[in-house]
């Protein structure tokens, strides 16, 4: 999944470094909101989560498998901005210790799945959320739903820069249609991952949940009978 | 062989020795310059082609441990393949198939840049050690928030990993095997579970860090003195 060097071209590559770069600015000043003074620690582990959690080969049939991208998956557990550092220091270390992804497309990759695929998937998460009753439960649909579109939207930014500074001329439209299609079908499977993960989360940690914190927060504590014991006595 | 180690080559050599800050601006420089080189000057690519093998004779890293890694580039050489089949442009025939001639010299670019750059890639991460590595990055003024949080995953790499293997051991003793999507709610919750576990246990880093003293910035040097172990 990782553009490696050489599908765009320098300017390109060199724009969206800029762009990556104000973004992780951006996201250094943010994390400090979400994590106070634990960051570093915190924002590591996470980190180490997201990688090790590509490992898991989800198998999908007829001998082939797909892993999880992760983008929206850790928008929805540690917060927007703390989710673009820890894909950010992912493709970091992919780049340099894994020579995944291109060192010149790292700009390019860290724009694509840190900038727009946690953002794209923290926006959509929280428009979801919304609409959905205020209960810690509605936070995996919201997260189904933010990975479902985080995974295309990436895609499409992506053609998007291959139109501009691609190496070849290609159609635009068909190729957009294409890779848009084909990653509607991969955030499906993203989609169906994210939720079950962030749902059992939720399930046994929901304080532990970046997303469901505003809806954990509003539960009061309440004085409920124990009916049955009363009934036995 | 743990994670964070898969890739490196140790030796004693020139390019192993250099500092790790000077290596990476190298790459950076040397990517730049081939992404920047014109499709049709075909010479060039042959000369990076022998710079780097050059670079990887000095460092004697093994071929074949190079090579073994280069199948991260397979989704992209399927990409370059297609290629050829949906660019614009004049069509001439190959092999029978007629395919668009701009379609193929870009692809034939592409896979020579991506290989040139994973190869390149691969010689850094076979002759830095990770530690150096962030060394080096705090040299190219990273910012240091950044490096910190690469050097805890770099430093719990092979804990996680190793956390997730047990996982993994515990689900097979017990009989499964995922074969089809119907077993991924079991995937998903041992990825829930490895999510608490690694939370957890940066929370538990945390406290033992403020209980050394740690005053939220990491003394200078530190990380180097702590990797040497």
């Amino acid at each position: 999944m990782h553009v490696p060097d050489g599908f765009l071209d320098a300017p390109t590559s060199i724009a969206t470094g800029v762009v990556a770069a104000a973004g992780v600015g951006l996201a250094l000043r943010g994390a400090r909101k979400e994590l106070d003074e634990r960051t570093a620690p915190l924002a590591g582990l996470v980190a180490t989560f997201v990688f090790a959690t590509q490992m898991v080969n989800f198998p999908v049939g007829a001998g082939t498998s797909g892993h999880l991208l992760g983008g929206a998956l850790a928008a929805a557990l540690v917060g927007p901005w703390t989710g673009i550092l820890v894909i950010t220091v992912v493709l970091l270390v992919q780049g340099l210790l894994f020579a995944d992804g291109g060192l010149t497309a790292l700009g390019t990759n860290i724009t694509l799945m840190g900038l727009i695929g946690v953002g794209v998937g923290w926006l959509v998460l929280v428009a979801v959320r919304s609409l959905l009753p205020r209960r810690p439960a509605s936070i995996a649909p919201a997260a189904a739903v933010a990975a479902l579109l985080s995974v295309p939207a990436a895609a499409a930014a992506f053609t998007l820069l291959f139109a501009v500074g691609g190496a070849a001329d290609i159609p635009f439209g068909k190729v957009l249609a294409a890779m848009v299609g084909w990653h509607v079908v991969i955030g499906i499977g993203e989609a169906v991952i994210t939720a079950l993960v962030v749902g059992s989360v939720v399930a046994t940690r929901p304080d532990l949940v970046y997303a469901a914190r505003p809806l954990v927060r509003a539960r009061t504590l309440e004085v409920r009978r124990n009916t049955t014991a009363g009934d036995a006595a | 062989m743990s994670v964070g180690h898969r890739l490196l080559a140790p030796g004693d050599s020139p390019v192993h020795r250099c500092p790790a800050h000077l290596k990476v601006l190298g790459l950076l420089g040397f990517m730049l310059l081939v992404v920047a080189t014109p499709a049709a000057w075909y010479p060039a690519y042959g000369g990076y082609l022998l710079v780097l093998a050059v670079v990887i004779g000095v460092a004697r890293v093994p071929p074949l441990h190079l090579l073994r890694r280069m199948v991260v580039e397979v989704p992209f050489v399927v990409f370059a393949i297609v290629l050829p089949f949906v660019a614009h442009g004049e069509q001439v025939e190959v092999l029978g198939l007629m395919v668009s001639q701009p379609g193929l010299v870009a692809a034939g670019t592409l896979l020579a840049k991506a290989t040139l750059g994973v190869l390149a890639g691969l010689t850094l991460a076979a002759t830095t050690e990770p530690h150096d590595l962030l060394v080096g990055l705090e040299r190219l003024r990273l910012p240091s928030m950044l490096v910190q949080i690469m050097s805890f995953m770099v430093r719990y790499l092979d804990v996680v990993t190793d956390d997730l293997r047990r996982q993994h051991i515990a689900l097979s003793s017990r009989g499964f095997t995922a074969r089809n999507p119907r077993h991924w709610p079991v995937l998903a919750r041992s990825i829930g579970a490895l999510f608490i576990r690694s939370f957890e246990r940066g929370e538990r880093i945390h406290l033992a860090m403020l209980s050394r003293g740690w005053s939220g910035k990491m003394p200078r040097g530190m990380s180097s003195e702590m990797s040497n172990r």
